[in-house]
């Protein structure tokens, strides 16, 4: 393997039914940063039918280069089709670098297409840096529960790819001036290898939770005690305009579904405002949202973990200060 | 149906300790447990096989000490068990370990004269947390996958599968063979009883090392493993905020949206 031949730094843009995932915009954000530090072009690689719009917005959000595979076949997500696709991509073009957001699809095709090129792949990464040492990439992830944090390098092989949580990186700003080269490729893989077939696409509008997106979050934990309790949080959430989240305990004892969950087996959030009502700051949760821009939490005890990330925290029965809370919020607001 | 569990012993991760100077895992007191998310795959496996008749065998890579998560897979419903360790198997990642798999896979397949319809695996380990080691599997046996799975039927012949999605579920079908990947299911694995916990600890659990397959040792532990370790760190998480404490609950709210309102947060 001649490494020289390997260049740039490739995004995966993951869309479905046309649309991109927000996570392939959000890694445009470090893979500029790092496509600059390398002197190398960033190439936002797009799947899809109907993928006029990503394209647009990939050479908005940063690219130098767009990849697109445009395909009937390509509307719904499908592990045989779309890893065929990517896989000849990168024999073709030799990219250095593939960052995949580590979405349920972005992690059934990340190691599908590893494994396939025989190359490293690294698992759920929240850093992304250049080995000062060697040159390569650098991922960094957490492993054990969040307990503890990885550096992993894949020194010997190439691509090096990684997959990388979503809500980790911020989309930059939009420049609808920038242009870029957009090449089509035309790839198709024969019917009769395709072995998955999607039956059926079932979709739980009422419990769409878009807590990767969302400005503030108010989330619950096993201080609440009781399910009918996170009427005080949904009351919180609305006065703010924010949305629900949860610890796994909450999950875990069936109070709230699990699409609401922050952490390391839940979603990792990064909003503005995160308030935690009840929850102790299990290692677990943390790795979920310490990166948000201000942490509030509320718990009756002192002691607990979550005041460690807390930049605000108010120690009290979150059922005398969450209403407490809300009148003071609308006052604000009516000031 | 023939179907295949690849379980793994994790330790349980609820209950770990790192050591702040070293930075690695403090294991002595930490109870080993099998990985919960193929405790659900097991269950999945084994309502299938009470459904449709069949044979459920677990395999896991490990250390010796794995067969005592092997014999707590065979007294909640598995048939049969394989262990498959090797030195040469040690310190491999998740493609190292995925073609270790598939060639133990093959050999169990040859010792038993009978090729596996389904493979199933937890959808990730709660210790290495990657969920690549299922779909690299499949890769490597050139099956089909399909990941994040909740349930798993068989109806008139057809394989239906319910899958997580980013909007609610899929449901997928699949040629045979196939490797699916099980999350949290919305019903628990069953407990073991009394006479399954014997019957299980008296289970002989044939172990398969490097010498029982036709295994390319290069391609596995450390030196097969395109992924390395650089360094590991535990997680600094020291803010120094700002912490209200005892006073009433209205004057600590009014206190903090102050607070919150001067540093125009709010």
């Amino acid at each position: 393997m001649s490494f020289e031949e390997y260049k740039n730094l490739w995004v995966f843009l993951e869309t479905e039914e046309g649309k991109a995932k927000n996570v392939g915009y959000e890694l445009l954000t470090p893979g500029r940063r790092l496509a600059d530090e390398t002197g190398e072009k960033l190439v936002a690689v797009v799947i899809g039918k109907d993928t006029e719009e990503v394209v647009k917005n990939a050479v908005a959000y940063g690219a130098d280069q767009v990849l697109v595979v445009e395909g009937y076949e390509y509307f719904n997500y499908n592990t045989d089709t779309f890893s065929y696709a990517l896989e000849q991509l990168i024999t073709k073009y030799k990219p250095s670098i593939v960052l995949i957001g580590a979405t349920n699809n972005g992690r059934d095709i990340g190691p599908r297409v590893a494994c396939r090129l025989r190359t490293g792949l690294t698992a759920d990464c929240t850093g992304l840096d250049i080995d000062e040492e060697t040159g390569n990439m650098a991922w960094t992830r957490p492993a054990f529960g969040g307990n503890l944090m990885a550096r992993i390098l894949c020194p010997d092989t190439r691509p090096q790819m990684g997959t990388v949580r979503p809500g980790v990186f911020k989309k930059g700003e939009k420049d609808e001036t920038r242009t870029a080269e957009v090449i089509y490729e035309d790839i198709h893989l024969e019917a009769d290898k395709v072995k998955t077939k999607l039956l059926e696409r079932v979709k739980e509008v009422a419990e769409a939770v878009n807590l990767e997106e969302a400005e503030i979050i108010v989330s619950g934990g096993r201080g609440l005690g009781e399910a009918k309790n996170f009427s005080y949080i949904r009351e919180l959430a609305e006065v703010l305009g924010g949305a629900v989240g949860s610890s796994r305990a909450a999950v875990d004892a069936g109070w709230i579904p699990h699409a609401h969950q922050v952490g390391q087996t839940g979603k990792t959030v990064a909003p503005k405002i995160y308030i935690a009502c009840g929850i102790s700051g299990a290692i677990q949760h943390l790795a979920g949202m310490s990166g948000s821009d201000t942490i509030i939490a509320i718990n009756k005890d002192p002691e607990a973990p979550i005041f460690d990330v807390a930049d605000y925290g108010i120690v009290g029965n979150l059922f005398d200060v969450i209403p407490a809370l809300i009148e003071e919020i609308k006052t604000l607001k009516n000031s | 149906m023939n179907i295949l569990v690849c379980v793994k012993q994790v330790p349980d991760t609820t209950e770990i300790k790192i050591d702040p100077v070293t930075n690695t895992l403090i294991r002595a007191g930490v109870p080993s447990i099998v990985n919960p998310f193929d405790g659900y795959a097991l269950e999945v496996a084994v309502r299938l096989k009470e459904a449709v008749g069949g044979k459920v065998t677990v395999m896991s890579m490990g250390p010796e000490q794995a067969k005592a998560a092997l014999k707590e897979c065979l007294s909640v419903g598995a048939d049969q068990a394989y262990l498959i360790s090797d030195r040469a198997f040690g310190g491999s990642d998740t493609l190292a370990t995925s073609y270790v798999l598939s060639v133990a896979l093959k050999a169990v397949e040859e010792k038993e004269r009978a090729p596996f319809d389904l493979i199933f695996c937890g959808k990730q380990a709660i210790d290495g947390d990657t969920g690549q080691v299922g779909p690299e599997l499949a890769e490597h046996l050139g099956y089909a996958q399909i990941t994040y799975a909740s349930d798993v039927i068989m109806e008139d012949g057809m394989l239906q599968v319910k899958r997580e999605s980013d909007e609610g579920y899929d449901y997928i079908t699949a040629e045979l063979p196939a490797v699916i990947t099980i999350v949290k299911t919305p019903f628990e694995p069953r407990y073991a009883t009394i006479r399954s916990k014997m019957a299980a600890n008296k289970a002989v659990i044939p172990t398969l090392t490097a010498a029982d397959m036709p295994i390319d040792t290069s391609r596995c532990g450390l030196k097969g493993s395109p992924t390395k370790v650089k360094k590991t760190y535990t997680p600094v998480r020291e803010k120094h905020g700002i912490k209200i404490e005892g006073k009433p609950a209205d004057e600590a709210a009014r206190e903090l949206v102050g607070l919150l309102s001067d540093a125009k947060i709010m």
